[in-house]
């Protein structure tokens, strides 16, 4: 039975489309066939983060409206077989997607990947209420910091009352907390929320921490998702993120401040 | 940096801390008004405005919720009067 997640946050600029790519990368690393579907009609960025942007022929948009197959428009990703993108609409707004087209669309999906991941785009409007309300699991990506806190909430409420699950009073949707660009310094100067701050504020189980890395750029600088960059301390924490989905138990890392080298210390320690 | 702005900057107040009271107080309140009319807010300032007229409250003395039982919905009004 495949599984639809969404990965969602209310606030922009947290890292929604980023954590999409390594947790679908992820998913799929692990022989899970998967599809990342983007669902910010007019700012697509996905076919970037994944680096296939050039390979974006037909889209989600031309699939809804019978312009293009579904098999025209899934992009199979050059490093891994079974990975796959359905890019959003560049030109198309956000009212280009019904409900009718999303369902028809995901059913079909259902049909060929395990693990259908749903990047949603930022705010509460037609795009974030459509890529929410077929899911089964939502990633809700948080940034320790007020506004994202709190705009995280808000979409914890939606969840609850605004998807497909709420409406015919199905089991709820199983909600994950993802804590991005966590500065482990700055938690232990009193300058930013703690892991345990947020839990407690949103009350809902911590999937994964990832810590604030210059991987993250990196990565995206050059299209491929930080997950494969196995060397870096975002990417193992996305695998360890990716591994807990799955239901492994695993030990979370990078919540302390790492104690430098007296060589780091002398020469600066950069990467 | 100097021994006092070390120390001065040792004083500092933790921000975080701060951010944490805040955010749940603001969660706390928006968890409550989640699921409830848009005119509730407009109606507990009207409602206000009249009792003023006869008997001075404050803001934080009327509350208002609507509860939904089953076909019909209750509005409950309370209202603290301040001691004569």
């Amino acid at each position: 039975m495949a599984q639809i997640i969404v990965v969602t946050s209310g606030k922009g600029g947290v890292g929604k489309t980023t954590s999409s790519a390594a947790i679908g990368t992820g998913l799929a690393l692990r022989g899970h066939k998967t599809v990342i579907v983007d669902f910010d009609v007019g700012l697509r960025n996905l076919d970037l983060i994944m680096g296939c942007e050039r390979r974006v022929v037909y889209d989600f948009i031309n699939v809804i409206h019978n312009e293009a197959t579904l098999s025209q428009a899934l992009i199979k990703d050059k490093r891994l077989d079974n990975l796959y993108v359905l890019a959003a609409s560049q030109t198309r707004d956000k009212e280009a997607l019904n409900k009718e087209g999303v369902a028809r669309v995901i059913e079909e999906l259902k049909k060929d990947f395990e693990y259908i991941i749903c990047d949603s785009p930022a705010g509460i409007e037609t795009g974030a209420h459509l890529a929410m309300y077929f899911a089964d699991i939502a990633i809700v990506v948080t940034n320790p910091e007020v506004s994202s806190v709190r705009d995280s909430d808000r979409i914890l409420g939606l969840l609850a009352s605004k998807s497909q699950r709420a409406e015919k009073g199905e089991e709820p949707i199983k909600e994950h907390l993802l804590l991005t660009r966590y500065n482990p310094e700055r938690v232990a100067r009193g300058e930013m929320l703690s892991v345990d701050d947020v839990e407690e504020i949103l009350s809902i189980g911590l999937l994964g921490v990832i810590p604030e890395s210059q991987a993250v750029l990196k990565a995206s600088n050059q299209g491929v998702p930080v997950i494969l960059d196995d060397q870096s301390d975002a990417g193992q924490a996305y695998s360890d993120a990716v591994d807990r989905l799955l239901g492994k138990e695993v030990k979370h890392r990078f919540l302390e401040v790492q104690k430098k080298g007296l060589l780091q210390r002398l020469f600066g320690g950069r990467e | 940096m100097s021994i006092f702005d070390f120390l001065l900057a040792r004083k500092k107040t933790n921000t975080a801390s701060i951010a944490k009271e805040r955010l749940q107080i603001i969660v706390a309140h928006e968890r409550g008004s989640r699921g409830q009319p848009d005119y509730l807010p407009a109606l507990q300032e009207e409602l206000i405005a009249v009792i003023r007229k006869y008997v001075p409250i404050d803001q934080d003395q009327v509350q208002v919720a609507l509860e939904n039982q089953g076909t019909c919905s209750i509005l409950e009004l309370n209202i603290t009067l301040p001691d004569r």
